[in-house]
């Protein structure tokens, strides 16, 4: 199967088929119990589900979705943050085409520092004990990046670069705000100059007048720093101000995946087509929206076929037993819904 | 000494009990200097004055005027032995509890961040451990290791380490699953420095807590162990040891040598504890904040 992929860049990260299965193992009393042939097996979730996503050089990629669709999963499997439980990373640049995680040791550190995350809760995210500067050094002093002359003017250039007061360094997180933290978090995952940056939900606690001035932030940090992001979030709006790419994630699978201007121009999934139909429209007087009908479904037991089917407007015999993979429909445009690109 | 006191605490009760401990801290550091006897140079001693009241005058003039606490069996000055007594006490509470804080502090940590069958090994000793009363743990090892200040100071830490393991633990189950420690993990940072360096200090906390409710239990329970007799050798006498030593005077009416150090005793640990409860108020981070 090819990889949906923009291929217009070449590719900086490229995850094939990777999977990520949580399972809660039985405990003894369950155990006992299935020796004797009670009906019970371990629950396992399937949080992403053989998901295959090509990440330009340069190329911010929206990843969009419900709660609980696995986004948050995506991203951490994309940083080795989880094991993934099948499915494999490769990084191109280095290591050419050996997975990640069967580079040598030294080799896979080293690519390994090239991806960092900024994290959704500006406060978990830093240590309460350690002063700001202390924070953003640590990891470039430990790796030998810089040197212990060179660290004071290092960091006030980093936090200048990030819009903060250099003098602040020497502060603790309880004395910031939430930008100013989401601010400081950026420093420090950029301190050991990585190539690509997982943002997951990384303004979504933040005011809007906030979250403006953070992506504006990441926009120009991008064009300084010639960095790939993907950017994970709930938020449409933000998605599409910020993407170049959209991926769009149903429980567990991406769905379609287009260019901003084309998806949301032309969504072909329906459940894309849902979420784009109900984005409020500055200027609109629109007073009526519509829900997707139901709940999403709950992983543990997600509907057969297609995961969308019980929710679908359009859904036919079929979708309840066929998954289809994504399929280029359109140039740069893959979808896995079964009436795009018919005749099959 | 008001500035302290006005932080430390509102409530009189916990001044005085800061003051009492402080008081008492600096009697055992300075005992030496500040006792009118060396109660354990038996050159000093006279026996002629054994068993004298609070108050009683010295018949030879060695240092001594006046036994101000009376004086035991052997003609020691009671005021002097509770001072020895206390910096033994203290040095086998802060001792023991010092090591078994680090000892159990490690472990918890590792099990916390580690988890899985590390976890599990570790958490189930201290389960055994803590399933057995303390006392009749430190028996049976000073039964085997025989008397000593080294000995009672080895039994007290095996007593106490599965205290701060699972302290600890606690604390660090909670904390590894900050978003702080993955970004860490993240940033390449070695296992030991994002366990020492990261987690630690945010499992500090309720740990000081434990750390000065135990340095209580550990000298109570060395006096326990004393007063048994199979804790301290008579040559190191500690608090426990002088109530035992007077024990079997007190019926004979004699109570100044077993009741003062017993006083002194009772001070410590009540001070000790009431200071350890507002030390908890105070590092209570969301108190704190105001």
């Amino acid at each position: 199967m090819l990889p949906p992929d923009s291929s217009r860049r070449p590719a900086l990260l490229e995850l094939r088929q990777i999977s990520k299965r949580f399972s809660r193992p039985l405990d003894l009393a369950a155990r006992l119990a299935q020796k004797l042939g009670a009906a019970i097996s371990a629950q396992t979730v399937h949080a992403v589900d053989r998901v295959s996503l090509t990440i330009g050089r340069g190329e911010i990629v929206g990843l969009v979705g419900e709660s609980g669709c696995g986004k948050s999963t995506l991203g951490r499997l994309a940083l080795g943050s989880y094991p993934a439980s099948s499915g494999q990373r490769y990084w191109r640049g280095e290591g050419g085409t050996t997975a990640i995680d069967d580079l040598p040791a030294t080799q896979r550190r080293a690519v390994q520092l090239k991806m960092q995350m900024v994290f959704q809760d500006p406060y978990a995210s830093l240590n309460p004990r350690l002063r700001v500067g202390q924070a953003i050094s640590e990891a470039p002093l430990v790796h030998g990046l810089i040197t212990a002359q060179q660290r004071d003017a290092w960091l006030a250039q980093l936090l200048h670069k990030v819009g903060l007061d250099p003098s602040l360094g020497e502060r603790y997180p309880h004395q910031f705000s939430g930008g100013q933290r989401a601010r400081i978090g950026i420093a420090r995952a950029l301190a050991v100059a990585p190539e690509f940056i997982v943002c997951d939900e990384a303004v979504s606690a933040l005011d809007v007048s906030i979250q403006a001035q953070v992506i504006n932030l990441f926009m120009q940090l991008r064009d300084d720093l010639d960095l790939t992001y993907l950017f994970i979030s709930h938020d449409l709006g933000v998605i599409r101000h910020v993407s170049d790419r959209v991926a769009v994630m149903y429980l567990g699978r991406i769905v379609e995946s287009a260019s901003t201007d084309e998806i949301f121009a032309h969504p072909h999934h329906p459940y894309t087509q849902a979420l784009i139909a109900e984005l409020p429209v500055i200027g609109g007087h629109r007073r009526d929206y519509q829900a997707i009908r139901g709940e999403i479904p709950s992983p543990l037991h997600p509907p057969s076929g297609c995961h969308f089917h019980p929710r679908c407007p359009y859904a036919m015999a079929q979708c309840q037993t066929l998954a289809r993979e994504l399929r280029e429909i359109a140039p740069q445009h893959w979808s896995s819904c079964i009436l795009d690109g018919g005749g099959e | 000494m008001k500035i302290l006191l006005d932080a430390f605490s509102p409530s009189w009760v916990e001044r005085c009990a800061l003051l009492v401990l402080i008081a008492l801290l600096l009697g055992a550091l300075a005992a030496p200097l500040i006792s009118p006897q060396n109660p354990y140079d038996l050159a000093q001693l006279s026996l002629s004055d054994g068993r004298l009241p609070p108050g009683s005058a010295a018949s030879a003039g060695q240092g001594v005027q006046r036994y101000w606490l009376g004086s035991d069996d052997q003609g020691r000055d009671m005021l002097s032995a509770i001072l020895y007594g206390l910096r033994i006490s203290l040095l086998v509470g802060l001792s023991s509890t010092l090591l078994a804080l680090a000892f159990g502090l490690s472990l918890g940590l590792m099990a916390g961040y580690f988890g899985g069958r590390l976890d599990s090994l570790i958490m189930r000793l201290a389960d055994i451990q803590l399933s057995f009363p303390a006392i009749l743990i430190a028996l049976i090892l000073l039964a085997v290791l025989g008397q000593g200040v080294g000995k009672i100071v080895t039994a007290l830490f095996a007593v106490q380490w599965a205290y701060y393991a699972r302290t600890t633990r606690s604390a660090a189950l909670v904390e590894r699953r900050k978003d702080y420690i993955e970004a860490a993990r993240l940033l390449g940072l070695s296992t030991p420095r994002i366990l020492f360096r990261h987690l630690l200090p945010n499992c500090l906390p309720p740990l000081i807590v434990v750390a000065a409710l135990q340095v209580a239990a550990a000298i109570s329970l060395e006096a326990t162990l004393s007063f048994l007799g199979i804790g301290l050798p008579i040559t190191e006498p500690s608090l426990g040891l002088l109530i035992a030593n007077g024990f079997q005077y007190l019926l004979a009416g004699n109570y100044w040598i077993s009741f003062f150090p017993g006083i002194a005793l009772v001070l410590l640990i009540v001070a000790i504890n009431l200071v350890a409860d507002r030390l908890r108020d105070i590092i209570n981070p969301r108190l704190q904040k105001q």
